[in-house]
């Protein structure tokens, strides 16, 4: 079995000088990093610095604009519409909004994969999604549609979705938000238990520090288009920077701006009806 | 000046641009549609959504327009001393005009608005991206299914229409207003060619059928993903089926005619 300390070169997702734009906006401006096998890698940064942009990239969804972004030594941006989705077979994405499947319920949702990619018998089908859905605690939910779930529960079903293939990597988006203390810590045991267990490797955004500190083996921090920090969590606990610090902490006050931004706000409001 | 310009400009770069898109939307559809024979449950289940749900419609509009063809068939045959040929000028308009084209814009008015908001939606929600994520090709699962499936309806939706409004004009011209019983049926069946009438008319239902189908279901693909993107596109599905459906109806008509 893989352990994390066995292979420290064995880098899945490769990305090397992105640089990506939505319309005249930088999203990324040189972004460099790793995320290496078996490890839970976290990225986190400020909301709207292009996390949930950073993960379509990766699977694929968007291109580059520049640089590189190779998964398993497969450049993803130059792969067949057939290769592609070969690789993501194999990759689990956990979308931010859950991007459940409306009109199937939740059983059908979480078994949609399976039908789609494989042959297997129905009662097969059956062990598989309840298993799935027991791990995320919601296998008495089964029997309801996606409008009848709170975004907590979508968010697991999705879960449980992403995971139903056994993929060698899946990407979280976002996994903790809008739960309850309980289904969060289930959650974070979940997803430590599927990467160190089954040896995936996993990328998990989020904005809970302490959570994500918990489980992840290597965090990465963006902000402005560029990796401001990265390293262990102890590393960047440590770090002598104060914007990492900051960020780290919560603290309203540092060198990471809470707004968007715009032009100063005095001058905003004494501008009158000009927009 | 130069603002108006620009903007014409724009426009129609715009326009191509998207033209350009609805074709390799096309493309794509149409080659990721192989894999939909081993599948054919999902392409029945379209059938009865988008064909078997637009049946009523069609019929009680189909009945109502072949009552009025009757009475308007009547009141100028009868000046001529004509009127056994009223069954003959109910078909022939049915089944070469008003059968492939009101079908085709009454379907794109029930079938073609709920596949562009159904689609648009999913793309709203993020349902498609969800799929793609899985490996699953949305223009593959989702979308072949019901173009084949609104391609092979509007046929025979139009074929419905023409017969029940056939039966209109029969119900008014022969029963209300007198016209002889057999020859309505006798002059139908010796003057209306198969050949040149019936084909005519199918051919004209099968491509319209096509347009309908990937007018409605690209507007849902390329919808901007909100709320009034939505909107929009599900208008823009009637406006552009019933314009292209009557501008084509003229071509193929004078084609015809050659
Ligand atoms: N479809 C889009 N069109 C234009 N701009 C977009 C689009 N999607 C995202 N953006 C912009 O890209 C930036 C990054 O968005 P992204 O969703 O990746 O942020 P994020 O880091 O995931 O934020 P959050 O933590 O709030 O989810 C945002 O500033 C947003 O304004
Ligand atoms: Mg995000």
């Amino acid at each position: 079995m893989l352990d994390k300390n066995t292979h420290p070169d064995d880098v899945v997702v490769k990305v090397r000088d992105l640089v990506f734009s939505r319309g005249s906006r930088r999203i990324f401006n040189g972004v460099d990093l790793d995320i290496r096998r078996g490890q839970v890698t976290a990225i986190m940064g400020p909301s709207g610095t292009g996390k949930t942009t950073l993960l379509k990239l990766i699977g694929g969804q968007l291109r580059p604009e520049r640089g590189t972004i190779e998964v398993e030594g497969q450049n993803v941006a130059q792969l067949s519409r057939r290769k592609l989705f070969e690789l993501r077979k194999r990759m689990g994405m956990l979308f931010q909004s859950g991007a459940l499947l409306t009109d199937l319920n939740v059983y059908d949702n979480v078994a949609f994969p399976i039908r789609e990619h494989t042959n297997l018998p129905e009662s097969m089908i059956r062990d598989l999604v309840l298993m799935k859905l027991e791990a995320v605690g919601l296998r008495g939910a089964r029997g309801l549609m996606p409008s009848e779930l709170s975004g907590g529960m979508a968010r697991r079903v999705a879960l449980a979705r992403a995971v139903a293939l056994d993929p060698m990597m899946i990407m979280y988006d976002e996994p903790f938000t809008g739960q309850d203390p309980i289904s969060m810590g289930v959650l974070v045991q979940l997803i430590d238990r599927l990467n160190h267990a089954l040896s995936l490797t996993s990328i998990v955004v989020s904005h809970d520090v302490a959570e994500t500190s918990a489980i992840a083996d290597y965090i990465y921090v963006l902000s402005d288009g560029k990796v401001v920090d990265h390293g262990t969590p102890e590393a960047l606990g440590r770090s002598q920077s104060q914007w990492v610090q900051q960020f780290m902490q919560g603290l309203p006050d540092g060198p990471v701006p809470f707004h968007f931004s715009a032009p100063p706000y005095g001058e905003d409001l004494l501008a009158g009806g000009k927009g | 000046m130069m603002d108006a310009l620009a903007k014409l400009g724009r426009g129609a770069l715009d326009f191509f641009e998207r033209l350009g898109r609805g074709h390799l939307f096309l493309m794509y559809v149409l080659a990721g549609s192989p894999p939909l024979l081993l599948r054919l449950r999902l392409w029945t289940q379209q059938m009865y959504s988008v064909g078997v749900l637009s049946l009523l419609i069609v019929a009680v509009a189909g009945l109502f327009v072949g009552m009025v063809l009757g009475l308007q068939g009547y009141n100028t045959l009868v000046d001529f001393g004509s009127e056994e040929s009223l069954g003959v000028m109910v078909a022939l308009s049915l089944v070469q005009e008003l059968g492939p084209v009101l079908a085709a814009v009454l379907f794109a008015a029930r079938a073609g608005t709920s596949l562009t908001a159904e689609i648009g939606l999913m793309k709203t929600t993020e349902q498609l991206s969800g799929m793609e994520m899985m490996a699953v090709d949305p223009l593959q699962r989702v979308i072949a299914p019901r173009f084949w499936a609104s391609f092979v309806s509007v046929p025979l939706l139009a074929a419905i229409f023409s017969a029940v409004g056939v039966f209109g004009g029969y119900f008014v011209g022969v029963g209300l207003l007198g016209v002889d019983d057999g020859a309505f049926w006798s002059q139908i069946q010796s003057r209306v060619d198969f050949h040149e009438d019936v084909m005519n008319g199918v051919i004209k239902s099968v491509v319209f059928g096509f347009v309908a189908a990937w007018i409605a279901l690209f507007e849902g693909y390329d919808a901007v993903p909100t709320s009034e993107g939505v909107a929009r596109a599900t208008t823009r599905t009637v406006v552009h089926t019933s314009i292209a459906v009557l501008g084509l109806d003229f071509v193929l008509t004078a084609l015809m005619f050659d």
